[in-house]
């Protein structure tokens, strides 16, 4: 079984440099072929999970020692992976999601003629994430973390002749790269204290270190999560992500790159766990994100650019979980499984939408699509209904548990934390039922086709004519039932988690756990979010559904446009960063210029100033020159009788 | 007689020869004075031969001696050779290494 774990990462690997280096000859199947490899490791990660689940909760971890890379004496790096119920749960989740997103790629991506380069790169996130999550060892983690980093640049950058799209990409990549550096720091400080960077070893040790290192590494380890999972301070790029084909947002968003934050902490619990101050901060972050998040989403008119406000929210939520150490770890996880389900539904349909719409992405624009495109309507539905928390639905079961566990955090802390979950909650229902009347229900706000020549975000492949209406169509079977297996997911998958508390079981041994007491009873814990759940659709039908949508977007609050422009995250980047990275250079510009080659011209100058009066002195007339000989030889016997004197 | 006298003369001779090799223009006249100053050590040197016993002065003035002809061989003839080129036996008009 154990040789078993490389081949799931082979799997995807070889899909993506078949297809990449496969050249147009694989034009024709290269869909099918990375649509397959992909299933092809959901198979194996089935057949490997059903091995685990035979074995008893202790001898459940396997791990596969594949090759030495660099044997050094007192540096052993391995490629070797360990497969865990934590790993395995995240290997289920992006195999299972992922290949579900490869098959509606066929359909969504019909027309477009680089659709294999596309499967390539998908097989290639694929790929690099279950590296990520079965390496037994930080460095071949970053290594994974890398490759993430890489496939997410190139896929939302997939049209890049859109130079918004090119642009998206390059942030991404940058602003990943901030919390790639958090991630080197934090694994050359545990080399540096514990001699090693294999989980077993660090995570084991951590008892036998000083909080105040702990601390650091657990900081530095944040600051990587925020990277990747877009999280306050470094979440700016995910809302320009969604510049990438739809189900690269789906990917993203559910079974790859922004869950890997969370994975790092959950992973690396003990040194949470022995280091509080870096956990209080990951439970900041993680409640200011939650807040952040979910304002944004509250006033985009971009279906996806609302749907990524929502997953930093829920991202979030996850960090706040993880960050409550083991009263969290496996609540945190549960939501992101559920997550996994509804928020690639909810991605898969809004693409859905907007394949019917000639991709238009203005919900605005939108309106009373329920009739015309029933599927997408009940998949999103469901979707929309876990997402907010829906009584029995997945959503309902995995926010509610980390709600409670926040408010189990205890103290002040505890009613504060349990307090910005509980609002998130209410705002996560406003701006989700927002999204869904705008776009399902009301009066039809359609508007014809824009130019092309006007307006380049129109997809490319799809044939849309100036000025022509939108005829809203059902998408093909190969994009639906991708759908509608989510769409069961995000409604039985909660129950399923939570009937007899299978989930805490499954994971208890990898990550512990620590039953929470919050002050108040679970009970009213529970009640209290479904009435703030209630609270939210409420004021959504009051303002969206009651009334109808203007399809011109009115000036609104100082809030709402603020939140427009993502809570002025880009331009407090730009003041901050860019504006004082430009003094900096521009500073050290003029310190260079001035200190440093002045000293060295001016060491350059005297020089030359000396040397061109001492060139004077080699006149050519011998007769000077015996003059500095004499002078030379009275000063050397006046010195040397000076000398005697003394 | 005493000694010293004679280093009052090397002195005196090497003094005049000094002033005539920094003075004077003409070639052969700072040639000379070059000579003037060697005999002026050569004289000092037996001397304090004299006055230590010993031989060593006046092995090292025959040491002189014998470097001051070969000078005076390659000097003058340098000497000569600059007179014919240039016409002139001043030393300051040989200045240049070139012509």
């Amino acid at each position: 079984m154990e040789n078993l774990i490389a081949l799931l990462v082979a799997a995807p690997l070889l899909g993506a440099a078949v297809l990449l280096c496969g050249g147009r000859r694989l034009d024709a199947v290269g869909h099918w072929l990375g649509t397959a490899l992909a299933a092809a490791s959901f198979v194996i990660g089935v057949v490997l999970f059903a091995d685990m689940a035979g074995k008893d909760a202790e001898h459940r971890e396997i791990g596969q020692h594949l090759f030495s890379w660099i044997p050094v004496e007192g540096f052993q790096a391995d490629v070797a992976f360990q497969l865990d119920q934590l790993s395995m749960t995240f290997v289920l989740l992006i195999t299972g999601v992922g290949s579900l997103i490869h098959v509606y790629s066929i359909g969504y991506m019909e027309h477009d003629e680089r659709r294999r380069r596309f499967f390539g790169y998908l097989n290639l996130f694929l790929a690099a994430m279950l590296l990520l999550v079965l390496a037994d060892n930080y460095l071949l983690l970053y290594v994974g973390w890398e490759g993430v980093g890489l496939a997410s640049y190139l896929l939302i950058g997939f049209w890049q002749h859109k130079p918004s799209a090119a642009t998206a990409a390059k942030k991404a990549f940058l602003v990943n790269r901030v919390g790639d550096m958090g991630l080197s720091i934090a694994i050359m400080l545990m080399f540096t204290t514990f001699g090693t960077f294999a989980f077993g070893p660090v995570l084991e040790s951590t008892g036998e270190t000083s909080e105040g290192m702990l601390t650091a590494i657990g900081l530095m380890l944040l600051l990587a999560a925020c990277g990747k999972s877009a999280q306050v301070p470094l979440q700016s790029w995910l809302g320009d992500a969604m510049e990438g084909p739809t189900p690269v947002s789906a990917l993203i968003h559910a079974a790859t790159m922004v869950t890997a934050g969370v994975y790092l902490i959950v992973r690396s619990g003990e040194i949470f766990n022995a280091a509080p101050d870096a956990q209080l901060a990951v439970t900041v972050v993680g409640a200011v994100t939650l807040l952040f998040g979910a304002i944004v989403g509250c006033a985009k008119d971009d279906i996806k650019k609302a749907l990524a406000g929502s997953t930093m929210s829920q991202i979030g939520y996850m960090i706040l979980a993880a960050g409550l150490g083991p009263i969290g770890y496996v609540f945190a996880i549960m939501h992101l499984v559920t997550h996994g389900f509804f928020k690639a539904g909810l991605f898969l349909g809004a693409g859905s939408v907007m394949h019917g719409m000639n991709d238009e992405v203005d919900m605005r624009k939108y309106g009373g699509l329920r009739k015309y495109m029933p599927v997408t309507f009940v998949t999103f539905g469901l979707g929309y209904l876990a997402i907010i928390g829906f009584p029995g639905l997945s959503g309902f079961f995995s926010k509610d548990k980390i709600i409670e566990a926040a408010f189990a955090k205890g103290g002040t802390e505890g009613w504060i934390l349990g307090g910005v979950a509980l609002l998130g909650a209410a705002i996560t229902a406003f701006y989700m039922t927002r999204v869904m009347l705008m776009t399902f229900f009301g009066e039809e706000r359609w508007q014809p086709a824009p130019d092309p020549d006007k307006a380049p975000s129109v997809e490319p492949g799809i044939e849309v004519h100036p000025g022509e209406m939108p005829h809203p169509h059902e998408s093909p079977k190969v994009m639906t039932i991708p759908m509608i297996v989510l769409a069961v997911g995000s409604v039985f998958g909660g129950a399923f988690f939570s009937i007899g508390d299978r989930f805490i079981h499954w994971l208890e041994p990898v990550t512990d756990h620590a039953h929470g007491h919050p002050p108040i009873s679970a009970l009213a814990v529970t009640m209290s979010t479904v009435a703030v759940m209630v609270i939210g659709v409420g004021l959504a039908w009051l303002q969206y559904g009651r009334r109808p949508v203007p399809v011109v977007a009115p000036r609104g609050s100082l809030l709402t446009r603020a939140a427009r422009r993502d809570l002025l995250q880009d331009d407090f980047n730009h003041v901050v960063l860019v504006r004082g990275g430009e003094h900096l250079t521009r500073s050290l510009v003029y310190v260079d210029h001035t200190l440093v080659d002045g000293v060295v011209n001016g060491t350059a100058a005297t020089m030359g100033g000396l040397s061109g009066r001492l060139r004077r002195i080699q006149n050519g007339y011998a007769r000077s020159y015996a003059v500095s000989m004499f002078g030379g030889a009275a000063i050397l016997i006046a010195a040397t009788l000076l000398m005697r004197a003394v | 007689m005493n000694p010293v006298n004679y280093l009052y003369l090397a002195a005196l001779l090497f003094t005049i020869g000094a002033t005539g090799v920094l003075i004077r223009r003409n070639a052969i006249v700072v040639f000379m004075c070059v000579e003037l100053m060697l005999n002026a050590c050569n004289l000092a040197l037996v001397a304090f031969s004299r006055m230590h016993g010993n031989l060593d002065g006046q092995i090292i003035a025959f040491f002189t001696m014998v470097v001051a002809a070969a000078e005076v061989v390659v000097g003058l003839a340098i000497i000569v050779s600059l007179f014919r080129s240039r016409h002139s036996a001043s030393v300051d008009d040989a200045s240049l290494m070139k012509l």
